[in-house]
């Protein structure tokens, strides 16, 4: 089976070829349907980028991106994408933004007025399993960052995508916060069985999360290594299979940032 | 206690400034036609009430319309120029320069044009007016976050759906709190013309009163001028405060 996403030996230069700064080079990654893939790597080595490229917004200046058995040269509608910042509208209530996407994604924008009541009903039930239910009707800016964040997962997964692409969204949490919303994350993931790429440079994140973890070298970004993740799930962190893991990336991106 | 004591301020201050006045005009024995006394400028409010009502709704109309064809230009302009990079460009230095010309200066290519009256003071109105709008509409625009704008672009939203569902919404604030600044600006503008070319207004009361050494009148003209100015300034904060109450981000009840 071709893979769901393949990123095949693709170059990015920001601001014309030149002169510009290279963000990626050469980088190869393949990802299957439904897996959960995280990308760790040190930080400005471009895995933003990667995202970028995979979702459409940006195009690479070599190389190819094929999404689903399409070559990628347009924004993508079939992903959903969550950031380090929760970016709510803090004009519309969390119901109404986490129904954002319903109002411009076809075939439901079309529809979205006539069947408001039914979308509705779907966000709610997205709130309720983050833990948000009882919030619905609140502005963001009167949630606290970890609720914020949660209405965020929400958002990028109500239009239901086959692509989930999360750049660091975990990243500026707090730890109790953080590993609670790994848990969510994952009850997700088991439950609709989407694509994840999950960019982050939290080695531990990855592990507990990801099928598989690729680690990113430095700028320009380039996949040196894969790792393949066989624990059974949910993962315990303190497991000592799970820690000599994340030893063992861990010492891969010492010396990819030594290199 | 302190509450109260923040909200009588405003005419504390009012009240101590015109006593010290009132006081300094008598101790110093200025002559009234110099510096009138508080007394006097009221007395002549008082006197004189009929014609200040008649040239300030005069004034009040002028200033409105003006500023209503700002507000619809200025929203219009802040659109485009927010918008469109090639806009931006092509138009900003065009418009810094334009706002820099003094608009008294302009007043009389208007009056060659349109003849003394209404018509210039409410295209000099509005020519002072329109600008804080535009550049705010531009500004609110201008400044969506990166990552919202990848949000709904990935989500496949035309350029006139991220401006209707995000640009508009998020330039809100940025437009309100400009009309309080643009309003008087308004009145400026209609006054500046008023006292170069009419026959009515405000602005003419003024210049008529100063020829005649009127400076009671004169001074009763800038009061007026302030009230209606403020009251402008209130209502357009309601209208802030009540369009836009989530810029105004108070404490989480949550966080």
């Amino acid at each position: 089976m071709p893979p769901f996403v393949d990123v095949s030996d693709v170059t990015l230069t920001y601001g014309g070829t030149a002169s510009g700064t290279l963000a990626l080079e050469h980088t190869t990654l393949q990802i299957q349907k439904g897996e959960f893939a995280a990308v760790v790597g040190p930080s400005g080595c471009g895995k933003s980028t990667l995202l970028k490229l995979v979702s459409g917004l940006q195009l690479p200046s070599h190389g190819g991106v094929i999404v689903n058995g399409h070559e990628v040269s347009r924004p993508l509608s079939i992903v959903g994408m969550a950031f380090q910042n929760p970016i709510m509208l803090p004009w519309r209530t969390t119901l109404d933004n986490v129904l954002l996407p319903l109002e411009i994604v076809e075939p439901h924008a079309s529809r979205f007025r006539t069947r408001r009541a039914e979308y509705e009903a779907q966000a709610r039930e997205l709130l309720k399993i983050v833990g948000l239910d009882g919030f619905a009707d609140h502005y963001p800016w009167q949630l606290s960052g970890g609720m914020q964040q949660r209405a965020s997962l929400c958002r990028s997964l109500i239009h239901e995508p086959e692509l989930l692409l999360l750049d660091e969204p975990f990243g500026a949490l707090d730890a109790f916060t953080r590993e609670e919303l790994w848990v969510v994350l994952q009850q997700l993931w088991e439950r609709h069985k989407f694509t994840v790429i999950l960019v982050t440079h939290d080695l531990t994140e990855s592990v507990f999360l990801a099928d598989t973890v690729h680690v990113s070298s430095k700028r320009p970004g380039r996949i040196v290594a894969s790792q393949k993740v066989d624990l059974s799930r949910p993962r315990d962190i303190y497991a000592a299979e799970f820690v000599s893991l994340v030893r063992a990336l861990k010492s891969e991106i010492v010396e990819v940032r030594a290199a | 206690m302190n509450a109260r004591l923040e909200k009588t301020m405003p005419w504390l201050f009012v009240l101590g400034s015109v006593l010290v006045w009132e006081l300094a005009c008598i101790a110093f024995r200025i002559p009234s036609f110099v510096l009138p006394r508080p007394s006097l400028v009221a007395m002549a409010l008082y006197e004189r009430f009929g014609p200040i009502i008649d040239n300030s709704w005069m004034t009040l109309v002028r200033t409105l319309f003006g500023f209503a064809i700002a507000v619809v230009l200025g929203a219009l302009l802040g659109i485009a120029i927010g918008s469109s990079r090639l806009i931006y460009r092509g138009l900003y230095p065009v418009l810094i320069g334009f706002n820099s010309i003094p608009k008294v200066a302009v007043v009389p290519v208007f009056v060659i044009w349109f003849g003394i009256g209404t018509i210039p003071a409410v295209l000099t109105a509005f020519l002072v007016s329109f600008f804080p709008i535009a550049v705010n509409v531009a500004t609110g625009l201008a400044t969506i976050e990166p990552e919202l704008l990848d949000v709904m672009r990935s989500l496949g939203a035309t350029k006139r759906k991220i401006l209707i569902k995000v640009g508009l919404p998020r330039a809100m604030p940025y437009f309100f709190a400009s009309l309080k600044v643009a309003i008087t600006l308004a009145f400026v503008g209609t006054i500046i013309s008023e006292t170069v070319a009419a026959n009515k207004g405000i602005g003419y009361l003024m210049m008529a009163a100063t020829s005649n050494f009127d400076t009671p009148l004169v001074f009763a003209g800038l009061i007026v001028i302030a009230a209606m100015g403020i009251a402008m300034y209130a209502i357009f904060a309601i209208v802030e405060q009540r369009m836009t109450f989530w810029a105004k981000r108070g404490d989480g009840i949550m966080a």
